[in-house]
């Protein structure tokens, strides 16, 4: 079977899923199963054939789970959002159009990976000047202490979310030239190795200047998101632990200087550390506090779609369940059982995603195709793990299931990214050169 | 450049197995402790949203309902008042839960508790919890309440062939609408009573089902006999000479009982009691904090059914330390009267879904054979005399034969204070009734009692 109509037949899953939660929703909040339930249904279905169909004609070798398994998540994170709030459900679903033509653009416009390369500094740039946007003064919104969105009239957008792939591209490429230096130019100084300042010198620079954003505009998840993926790609790059040593080392130092230095950062340690104090449960621990009070009510197996107790007299009693606390809501009404469904997923685009980059034959792909798969996983983590407490809380999307344009669009180009290296690495000898007289 | 790539998805699956692990932590094993944090109010908010399940008495007489107070908030009603309050229990938001309440909360609240219905949840409406049928009878109740007209006291009426309680009255019983002023102690589960001369039968049980005595054994009840070191009385100090045991059992008489006691041995003993049910909480299903096991307490412990403390002459004709509960005392008429045979007493006989359907039969359960049938039958044929021309025959019914035996434990000699027993059951029915520190004796004051109760379930 070719690896498309492997694709097609995996996208099932994802379309039943969609269906009989969408049931089970309308059974739970209208006693009636109503046909509109298989509406959406359809319509999502649609939507991913038309994916599935972009992907044949283009990316005809490309990975063939990496979408089904994009589907499944989206499938999940509509159903979990109609439950909340059938209005952001439908703009959720607007969004996924509007991403869907971004993912065909970025496949149409990037036929060759190179042209990514050749801008590699105006990419970097553009990644920068996105971070620095929320600050700007009328048209940055901050939201909880840190600044993260930009209002630009009625577009309203997220700009961390493209900020990661514009950072991740320039790393790539700059990585995928001076690898060999990093390497053969470093010396031991007590046992460990520092690598030339000449060549890691810019590098350092970009990544200085965007952890200097981020505290600008405080976005600590994002900080962390970023940081991770710098180290993942340098030892990609490298395969020196020692580099990832002295970034780590590096980070630490710079997390214990902001959380006793900028109170917002200090507050958020302190919240996490004990989010039931009586001083701050009702307030700024509320959010974590009632994160895992709803997880607790999930237990093994959840209270049932739809059945999770959201609001308490019009008032929320989840804040931010549709964005930074949708796991919470998961694994509320799925239980254990679903939130692990839920992490499987992640975990098998991710291994796609490494897959590809092992699969990838020449240095940029292969770093971009890591980075890419690194900073996703991270992203996943980040949020994941602010929900559950295993990090302080900050604010980032879970992605593709979290509502949010930004989130969906950013993510669209990084599927469509992967996608594109993994249609060059998998593409037999002989098909190449025929693929290449069609264009 | 592949081997970091394999080792950086490595680092992934560790890290979501971190994050899978701090889930569990919430979801699992932290998740009581969580629930009951001050701070989360999500559980006190979701008891008050669910339909709790309808609570019925065997005729269908409603005992618990849920009103709705407004939108979407329910509260608990209770139309029988007091006359229910001990097996019912009542459901509280602040004051917790009690009895029945408490003990099936699962299905009242529509919590499934197994995969399969948590599945069917998945698609199914929630918030509407499960009905319990019970076995009690309101005509039962009421009469068990009539009789003991307000004093301290206990009624239990048993099933004999399903264990199934008809009645479990205990005075004082309180107003379960208003838990903040409940005193929720229940005299036929939590009382602990000297059982008086109604423990000869269990002395009497192990006797024939030994095979060591039979009805027509003849042991000496003279006044004064030394029991363990110690001499004896009868009741008002009556002499009898060399008597049977249906005699014996008829009149009874101490020094007889004592003196077969002593013959059977502690071990022999011990092991009649431990099957007769004494020596752990009686296997009823409600809460295990409203439950006593029977047996030789000291100093407020239950000791161990072969302890050296026991006097076991003594523990024969239900002196020396020990003390009984009601439903103990029920639950051995129950079991001579089912030919040996003990049910386990269940106060609820099915559990009914929303739509209809029996989802749980609790009723009935064998609980142990503690006799032959035999045996049995040559017990129940004493018994019957008890009632027919010796102690309890207050308790006698127009053609029906009641078995019985009564009690009565001194507790005040000089004021002439006595805990007040009688057990005694029919083919159809057994019955303990407890009354506590009055004047008189177990056959003129508990027969009666025990008699309504059976004439209210038409015997």
């Amino acid at each position: 079977m070719s690896a498309r109509n492997r694709e097609l037949l995996a996208l099932l899953p994802a379309s039943l899923l969609l269906v009989a939660g969408f049931a089970a929703i309308f059974i739970q909040e209208n006693d009636v199963l109503s046909d509109v339930s298989l509406t959406y249904g359809a319509a999502f279905l649609a939507l991913c054939l038309a994916v599935h169909l972009v992907i044949r004609f283009t990316l005809p070798y490309a990975d063939p789970y990496l979408f089904p398994l994009v589907a499944v998540l989206a499938c999940f994170g509509l159903v979990v959002i109609y439950r909340i709030d059938d209005e952001l459900a439908r703009e959720q679903a607007q969004w996924f159009v509007v991403g869907l033509i971004l993912f065909t653009a970025t496949i149409l416009f990037l036929r060759d990976l190179r042209l990514l390369e050749r801008y590699r500094y105006t990419i970097a740039l553009a990644g920068l000047v996105l971070l620095f946007l929320p600050r700007v003064p009328g048209i940055g919104q901050q939201v909880n202490g840190a600044y993260l969105g930009v209002k630009l009239g009625p577009i309203a957008f997220q700009p961390a979310e493209f900020g990661k792939i514009a950072i991740i591209i320039f790393l790539a490429a700059y990585l995928r030239d001076t690898r060999q230096m990093l390497v053969q130019g470093s010396r031991r100084v007590l046992g460990v190795t520092i690598p030339p300042i000449k060549h890691f010198g810019p590098i350092l620079l970009v990544w200085g200047a965007a952890m200097l954003m981020l505290v600008f505009i405080r976005d600590l998840g994002s900080s962390l998101m970023y940081f991770g993926g710098f180290l993942a790609l340098l030892y990609v790059a490298t395969n020196r632990l020692s580099f990832v040593t002295i970034g780590f080392a590096l980070f630490a130092l710079g997390s214990w200087f902001f959380a006793s230095t900028v109170s917002h950062v200090q507050e958020r340690v302190d919240i996490w550390l004990d989010p039931f104090k009586p001083e701050w449960v009702e307030k700024q621990g509320y959010q974590i506090a009632q994160s895992v009070f709803a997880q607790a009510d999930g237990g093994l197996f959840g209270t049932g779609f739809g059945a999770s107790l959201l609001e308490v007299n019009g008032n929320s009693l989840i804040p931010a369940p549709q964005t930074d606390l949708i796991y919470a809501v998961i694994t509320n009404e799925l239980g254990l059982v679903g939130a692990c469904g839920l992490i499987l997923v992640y975990l098998l685009f991710a291994e796609r995603g490494f897959k590809t980059a092992m699969l990838a034959g020449e240095s940029f792909s292969k770093l971009l195709a890591a980075g890419l798969s690194a900073v996703f996983a991270l992203q996943v983590f980040v949020i994941v793990g602010g929900v559950t407490r295993v990090i302080p809380l900050t604010g980032v999307t879970l992605p593709f299931v979290s509502y949010g344009g930004s989130s969906i669009m950013a993510n669209f180009i990084l599927l469509a990214l992967l996608l594109l290296v993994s249609d060059r690495a998998r593409r037999p000898a002989g098909a190449a050169a025929g693929r290449r007289g069609l264009r | 450049m592949n081997r970091p790539v394999v080792r950086l998805f490595g680092l992934v699956v560790v890290l979501f197995a971190v994050l899978v692990g701090f889930t569990s932590r919430w979801t699992v094993f932290e998740a009581n402790a969580l629930r009951e944090n001050p701070a989360n109010h999500r559980v006190l908010l979701q008891e008050e949203r669910i339909k709790r399940g309808l609570i019925r008495a065997a005729d269908g007489t409603l005992l618990a309902g849920s009103r709705k107070v407004d939108k979407d908030r329910y509260a608990r009603r209770y139309p029988t008042g007091d006359l229910f309050a001990h097996p019912v229990g009542f459901f509280s938001v602040d004051r917790g839960r009690t009895g029945l309440e408490e003990y099936y909360n699962d299905p009242l609240s529509g919590r499934a508790t197994d995969a399969v219905g948590a599945l069917e949840r998945l698609l199914g409406p929630e918030g509407i919890g499960e009905d319990l049928k019970t076995t009690l009878s309101p005509e039962a109740q009421r009469a068990a309440y009539d009789g003991l007209a307000g004093r301290n006291g206990a009624v239990v009426a048993l099933d004999v062939k399903t264990g199934a309680v008809r009645a479990l009255a205990a005075t004082p019983s309180f107003d379960p609408s208003d838990p903040a002023k409940a005193n929720t102690f229940n005299r036929a589960t939590q009382g602990r009573f000297p059982p008086g001369s109604t423990f000869k039968v269990v002395t009497a049980a192990a006797a024939l089902d030994t095979g060591r005595y039979q009805p027509s054994s003849q042991v000496d009840g003279g006044n004064g006999k030394v029991i363990s070191g110690t001499p004896l009385n009868n009741f008002g100090d009556e002499d009898f000479g060399s008597i049977d045991l249906t005699f014996a059992l008829t009149n009874s008489v101490n020094t007889v009982w004592a003196e077969v006691g002593e013959k059977l041995g502690k071990k022999t003993m011990a092991g009649y009691m431990e099957k007769f049910g004494f020596y752990s909480d009686p296997p009823m299903d409600y809460p295990d904090n409203q439950l006593l096991p029977s047996g030789e307490y000291r100093n407020g412990k239950l000791l161990g059914p072969e302890s050296r403390f026991i006097d076991v002459g003594r523990m024969a004709i239900g002196q020396d330390k020990l003390l009984v509960t009601p439903l103990q005392m029920a639950s051995v008429a129950q079991t001579i009267g089912n030919g040996g045979m003990r049910m386990e007493p269940r106060l609820v006989q099915k559990v009914v879904d929303p739509d209809g359907r029996t989802t749980d039969r609790p009723l009935p359960e064998d609980a142990q054979r503690v006799m032959s049938r035999a045996s049995a039958d040559e017990l129940t044929a004493m018994m019957k005399n008890v009632v027919r021309e010796g102690t309890g025959t207050a308790a006698a019914l127009e053609g029906v034969d009641v078995a019985g035996k009564t009690g009565t434990a001194e507790i005040d000699p000089a004021a002439g204070i006595n805990d007040l027993w009688f057990i005694c059951f029919t083919p159809e029915t057994a019955v303990a009734v407890v009354v506590e520190r009055q004047k008189g004796t177990g056959g003129t004051t508990a027969a009666p009692i025990a008699k309504q109760v059976l004439q209210a379930l038409g015997e």
